[in-house]
């Protein structure tokens, strides 16, 4: 039928022959792109991005699926099936994200994505996963208030990793006066609304606590590194919680060494910066600056040494580092593997029903468990930076912490929760007991 | 009396090992204390060191100056505590002896910023009187930073004896700082102290006298009037301070634009691939330094200047050859060297991206390019002071080229009528590679600075390269000078945007001067003038 | 237009390029819905977003055409206007999800509510409606490029100047839009949309009518280009193009005919943009960055300057080119084939690939006694010297 409309149609024109040929190569086109899966194999999206401006931060995270797919293999697959990875490169481009997780759940027909770095790209391919009932594990610490039926939340939620930072400098640095510095996207943006409201409600003046918004990327920061330090003379003990997004960090940091500003003066607690971006700077001049993360590759278990010497060994460079958002797709990966075989099939629906109360051991000698809000139960550890560009360990929590999805100190989330077991619904109101908007 | 320092520190070492022997080894508070540094729990250690450093025990500034350094080491099973010395040999904490070895159970005794604080103040009451100067101000800062009130006798001490000016003002602004929060100090000593502390001057004056509490009426007063006047002095500062992030800056953006100014100023090659060649630069720098770290460590300081002429004949190359295969077939239209060298820039950044990985780089700041030096108020980092000179410098070197060499006679010549330089006897193409080739290399020596105060990544080019456009555009196309002043015109004026309007809107708002400007002068600052330019 | 002006601007090669568009735009939705999934025959729903994609991107490519290839304005800001004409669509869009968000607040979108906002910007006051939100899908970029053209081309900033101007330009609208306090999501933008004039914007037909619609505006776009530049305007565009001083002092207000065209350009690429938003279903500031918009003018390069029908082809070929090497083996290195791919085009096929096809076909045709209908038509192709 189609062949014939298409000839009708050429035929009124007069070069007939090249549009039948256009329009017999898009159909054709259509079928090789949509190409058949392999049935003897199992496959696993990866959408981290390969090139463009997160490439330096999402290289690594393929590089950790694709090893944890190998030593499954090794170990035999799973439910007798081999993984195969299907790596594509959304290339920091945010379209491109929804395109490219629209083509392995589409075309290659994968089972399960692992992906995503930034909150926009995890928003961006939203919609796709929700449309195309698929999974997708998400292994970076964000600003929560969110809990999508389709995304599983591997990393730290503003709970794990801000709140826990801020009381550590509270109780042990006696800290009076903040500076939350970030930059001016959403992570930052919320986060520091969450702590703004935290500190505040621990008795903080409005005049103790200074915010400050920087570009992406900003390179110069003389004037912000000067106006902190006189922010910090103010006679109150004084930190900064840096919300500082990965590349704008080494510029940062240089200049605090440069100006003189110790951890011991001024310290800064950051939570985008670990292992990996420490990889660029000379650490000694930060001595003592802190950061709050899930994990550290300083940490010293069996596992995690275990992990550290196979991944080195994978990836052929004895230096190789490995930082929170890596163990992040390790729990992830393993959790999803557990919940497969315990359902006996990849199908997202069973899936999905089966991973809430999944447990999985972290790196760090704990283990992690899947909520019913999709986020999991993470540690939290509090490390200082050491001169060779490792941390040390300096508090922790004393117990897992679970991840809110929503968080309690914002007016709009406190009433909120996710609940895909009982309640089925991301967005459950617990004080008019409605699950709000359309839920799925 | 100098002279004679070593023969009393002689004496001083002989007595103190005396006292060690002759003490016998019983369990007093000080032992307890030492033992404490086991326990590897931050409150034991820092209840340790207050018991140490005011024990009075001769072992006292050795224990805590191995703490400070991560000397001191700790064996959890047996509660021994050792003293690594400088020298390798060790000796036990709590006694003195030397041991042989430490054993391997041993590990350093670990520090927080709570404790490193703690242990700056001790050590800034131990070592007020040694006989090293510059120990003797850090110990006078440090106790004004911590200004605890058991520090004020070894104060008091350390004043009477001082003999340098420099040393004694730390020490009276030490003693200021202390009596401004002791409780029963007299009125009359905390009037002096703010007075002292006015004198001073500075943020952290500042930071003493708005947090020092409760105070008798007078001292409230006397204090306000000190902070007004410290803080209108600060004000003043701020401005020049802000003048100086404004050259600073205004330096980077030149260093970054220069080389466009020759390749698009004068030659008109749209090069949207000047970023990579700044970021190759910097990568020489790392290669630089890289190989100076695993084979001649001494050389480190020296790499910067090492790296300078490599990554200039590297970047230069690398111009010449894209000149040569590329842009020479497309002189004449500007647009198409815009994409052409569009997709070089792709391809070059994914080049480096496959050769050294996404991630960041480490590039290492050599020791006189570290730390900063105090300017009245202002704090000048030395980093950004030489990146100021030397893009002066760079600017200098090039503008006499131009102006005095034979290649620079025919770059010129060229640029400005192509064919009747041919016909003068000028081989332009070899002119035109050149040319590029100077203007990528000294993109590359522009890398090597900016290595040193940003990422060294693939995405480094990618950042400057719109910021380096609008200063060349904004100074005039084919005008050095007219990039010299643009640069330092858009940098100032951004740090004094930056406080008022935030990082942000700040670099919003010089984007739109820029192009509100250009319709005031559509040829920017410098414009040249003549029938070429119309064409 | 007139149905002569109609049938002067269509020559062969245009009847051809609209004929292969409509055919697209009928009969790929067809194919998408009303064949059984998995038939051979079939379009999968994946690709008619994907191709749906491309044809926004042929329609911003046309519009940099216009100005760039029949009136020498190089525009590096191009994708400002596309990505306001999508954050125009885009208010619309969230302004209908309604009690659908994740909060259920009524008026507030998600993010202003966990951002603490109270209450509606005034500048979102209207979107709720689509003729409001559609007339802002033009006027938004329209007055932004009537306001800077007036601004620039009366005080005759030409060449690298205006081309560098309008970098800075969508720059600055990058960082502005990245900033959360403007009121636009900053860097995460508008997305989870659910409802287009009550149609589910995820549902396979949907999705058709929008592919279809997008072929439309290809095709109405393209024959309003081609009024334009076989029309007498279009005649004096050239000739600004070639030599403006000249034609300025034969007496044309030349600021005025590039003002009008400026303008016309930047609607369409609004209208391309705001097709472009519900189905990839997320616009955000970084459709601002330069990089975006020199890409575009790298599409109008490959197809070929000053042939408008190339503009969108060239759109199309290096965008299937980005989807193709970006999955499988190819991915580490598809960066090196898009370089090289324009470095290539700019050495050998300096008038792009349907410039060269002409030149390769004139002689060809004159050859066989067809009439010579390029120089009928009055367009030539551009003098690439600036």
């Amino acid at each position: 039928m189609l062949t014939k409309s298409t000839h009708d149609i050429a035929a009124s024109f007069s070069r007939r022959g090249l549009l039948a040929a256009t329009a017999g190569l898009m159909l054709g086109l259509a079928s090789i792109t949509g190409a058949k899966a392999a049935d003897d194999t199992i496959k696993v999206g990866v959408l981290h991005s390969l090139s463009g401006t997160m490439a330096i931060s999402e290289t690594t995270l393929k590089d950790t699926i694709l090893f944890l797919i190998d030593e499954q293999n090794k170990k035999g697959g799973v439910l007798g099936k081999k993984l195969e990875a299907v790596v594509v490169d959304p290339a920091s481009n945010w379209p491109l994200f929804a395109e490219k997780a629209r083509e392995l759940i589409t075309k290659d027909k994968v089972a399960v994505v692992f992906g995503c770095w930034t909150s926009v790209s995890r928003k961006s391919v939203l919609p796709v996963f929700k449309e195309l009932n698929n999974i997708l594990f998400y292994p970076v610490q964000y600003e929560g208030e969110e809990s999508e039926r389709n995304v599983f939340y591997t990393g730290a939620a503003p709970n794990q990793q801000a709140i826990p930072a801020v009381d550590y400098l509270m109780k042990d640095e006696k800290v009076k006066r903040w500076v939350l510095a970030g930059t001016d996207y959403v992570y930052p943006r919320t986060t520091n609304k969450i702590l703004e409201a935290y500190l505040k409600s621990k008795g903080v003046a409005q005049e103790d606590i200074m915010i400050n918004y920087t570009p992406f990327g900003h390179s110069d920061w003389q004037t912000i590194v000067a106006d902190i330090k006189k922010f910090g003379s103010a006679g109150k003990k004084t930190a900064v919680v840096s919300t500082i997004n990965g590349d704008a960090n080494v510029p940062f940091y240089k200049e605090l060494g440069n100006q003189g500003i110790k951890a011991k003066d001024i310290p800064v607690v950051a939570f985008s910066v670990g292992e990996e971006e420490l990889a660029g700077i000379d650490t000694k001049p930060l001595l003592g600056h802190l950061a709050a993360w899930n994990y550290f590759q300083s940490i010293k278990t069996p596992a995690n040494e275990k992990f550290i010497k196979e991944w080195q060994a994978y990836t052929k460079n004895p230096k190789r580092t490995t930082n929170d958002p890596m163990e992040a797709h390790v729990i992830g990966f393993n959790m999803w593997v557990k919940a497969v075989e315990k359902v006996k099939s990849t199908d997202p629906d069973k899936v999905i029903d089966a991973l809430p109360g999944i447990e999985a051991p972290n790196l760090t000698g704990g283990t992690s468990k899947m909520l019913p809000n999709h986020h999991i139960t993470k540690p939290v550890f509090i490390g200082e930076i050491k001169g060779n560009g490792q941390f040390d360990v300096v508090w922790k929590t004393p117990s897992l912490v679970p991840g809110d999805a929503w968080s309690k100190e914002l007016d709009g989330s406190k009433d909120l929760i996710g609940d895909w077991v009982e309640k089925k619904c991301g967005n459950y109101n617990v004080k008019t007991n409605k699950c709000l908007g359309s839920g799925s | 009396m100098l002279a004679n320092l070593p023969a009393r520190l002689c004496a001083l070492a002989l007595s103190l090992f005396l006292i060690a022997f002759a003490l016998p080894a019983f369990a007093g508070p000080f032992e307890d204390a030492v033992a404490k540094f086991a326990n590897d729990d931050f409150s034991d250690t820092d209840e340790a060191i207050g018991v140490v450093a005011s024990s009075g025990n001769k072992l006292a500034f050795p224990i805590i100056s191995a703490l400070q350094d991560g000397r001191l080491m700790a064996d959890p099973d047996s509660k021994k505590v050792y003293v690594v010395g400088a020298d390798g040999k060790s000796i036990d904490a709590a006694t003195g002896e030397p041991v042989a070895s430490v054993p391997d159970s041993a590990s350093a005794v670990r520090l927080n910023n709570r404790l490193r604080r703690s242990v700056d103040a001790a050590l800034g009451s131990l070592t007020l009187q040694s006989p090293d100067l510059a120990v003797r101000l850090q110990a006078a800062q440090s106790v004004f930073k911590s200004h605890e009130e058991t520090a004020l006798e070894a104060v008091d001490g350390a004043l009477a004896k001082e003999t340098n000016k420099s040393v004694k003002v730390a020490l009276g602004e030490a003693r200021a700082a202390i009596l401004l929060f002791k409780s029963d100090a007299t009125e009359v000593e905390k009037l002096e102290a703010v007075a002292t502390l006015k004198a001073r001057g500075d943020q952290e004056a500042l930071a003493l006298l708005t947090g020092m509490g409760d105070q008798p009426a007078s001292v409230t007063k006397a204090a306000a009037s000190a902070i007004g006047s410290i803080q209108s002095s600060l004000a003043v500062w701020s401005t020049v301070q802000n003048a100086w992030y404004g050259l600073s800056l205004g330096s980077v953006l030149l260093l970054a634009a220069i080389g466009l100014a020759i390749t698009f100023g004068v030659m008109g090659v749209i090069n949207m691939a000047h970023g990579e060649m700044v970021m190759l630069g910097a990568y020489t720098t790392f290669v630089v330094q890289e190989v100076i770290r695993t084979r001649y460590p001494a050389l480190f300081d020296y790499s910067l200047l090492i790296a300078v002429p490599l990554a200039f004949l590297v970047s230069g190359a690398i111009g010449v050859l894209i000149e040569r295969s590329i842009i020479r077939f497309l002189y004449g239209r500007p647009l198409e060297t815009l994409l052409a060298t569009w997709g070089l820039s792709l391809v070059l950044q994914q080049a480096v991206r496959t050769m050294f990985g996404p991630t960041n780089r480490e590039v290492g700041n050599p020791s006189w390019m570290s730390g900063a030096f105090e300017l009245g108020q202002i704090t000048i980092t030395y980093n950004r002071l030489w990146i100021l000179c030397f893009t002066l410098a760079v600017f200098a070197i090039l503008l006499a080229m131009l102006r005095y060499t034979a290649l620079g006679l025919e770059m010129r010549a060229v640029t400005q009528n192509r064919r009747m330089a041919a016909s003068m006897g000028i081989a332009t193409s070899r002119v035109d590679a050149l040319t590029f080739g100077l203007g990528s290399g000294i993109a590359g020596i522009a890398g090597v600075a900016l290595s040193q105060i940003d990422n060294v990544s693939p995405n480094l080019g990618q950042s400057y390269i719109i910021d380096s456009f609008m200063v060349v555009v904004f100074g005039g196309v084919g005008n050095l000078w007219g990039t010299l002043v643009g640069a330092f015109t858009l940098g100032i004026a951004n740090k004094f945007l930056e406080p008022v309007a935030g990082a942000v809107l700040g670099k919003i708002a010089i984007l739109v001067l820029i192009i509100l400007f250009i319709q005031k002068r559509p040829r920017g600052l410098f414009a040249l003038k003549g029938r070429a330019v119309e064409a | 237009m007139t149905p002569h002006m109609l049938t002067r601007s269509l020559d062969r090669g245009a009847t051809m390029f609209l004929a292969i568009v409509a055919a697209c735009g009928i009969l790929i939705p067809l194919s998408n819905l009303l064949l059984p999934a998995g038939s051979f025959f079939q379009v999968p729903t994946y690709l008619v977003a994907l191709w749906g994609k491309y044809v926004c991107y042929a329609i911003l490519a046309l519009s940099i055409d216009l100005i760039w290839g029949y009136c020498g304005i190089l525009s590096l800001g191009h994708g400002a206007f596309f990505a306001l004409g999508g954050y125009a669509m885009g208010m619309y869009l969230m302004r209908q999800i309604g009690t659908r968000g994740v909060y259920g607040n009524p008026i507030l979108p998600d993010f202003m509510v966990f951002l603490n906002w109270q209450k509606l910007p005034w500048y979102w006051y209207g979107f709720d409606m689509f003729w409001f939100a559609a007339l802002m899908v033009l006027f938004v970029p329209g007055l932004l490029a009537f306001c800077f053209g007036w601004l620039a081309f009366r005080s005759r900033v030409t060449g690298v100047y205006l081309s560098i101007i309008t970098q800075a330009m969508t720059y600055a609208l990058l960082l502005g839009f990245f900033r959360n306090d403007f009121g636009f999501g900053g860097n995460n933008g508008l997305t989870d949309f659910k409802d287009i004039l009550g149609f589910n914007v995820q549902a396979e037909g949907t999705r058709a009518t929008l592919f279809a619609l997008s072929c439309l505006a290809l095709i109405v776009g393209f024959l309003i280009c081609r009024a334009i530049v076989t029309s007498k305007l279009g005649k004096v565009l050239i000739a600004i193009r070639d030599a403006e001083s000249r034609t300025r002092f034969l007496g044309y207000r030349v600021e005025s005919y590039k003002l009008f065209v400026f303008t016309v350009s930047a609607c369409m690429a609004g209208v391309a943009g705001a097709l472009y938003v519900p189905q990839v279903g997320i616009i955000n500031p970084s459709e601002f960055a330069p990089g975006n918009s020199i890409e575009a003018v790298i599409w109008v390069a490959v197809g070929g300057r000053g042939t408008l029908a190339g503009a969108a082809l060239g759109a199309v070929v290096v965008n299937y080119a980005k989807t193709f090497f970006t999955s499988g083996v190819l991915a580490p290195y598809w960066l090196f084939m898009l370089g090289a791919l324009f470095i290539l085009v700019t050495l050998l096929l300096p008038k792009g690939i349907v410039g060269t096809f002409n030149a390769w076909w004139e002689p060809f045709k004159a050859k066989n006694g067809v009439a010579n209908e390029a120089a009928e038509d009055g367009v030539s192709e551009p003098k690439m010297a600036e």
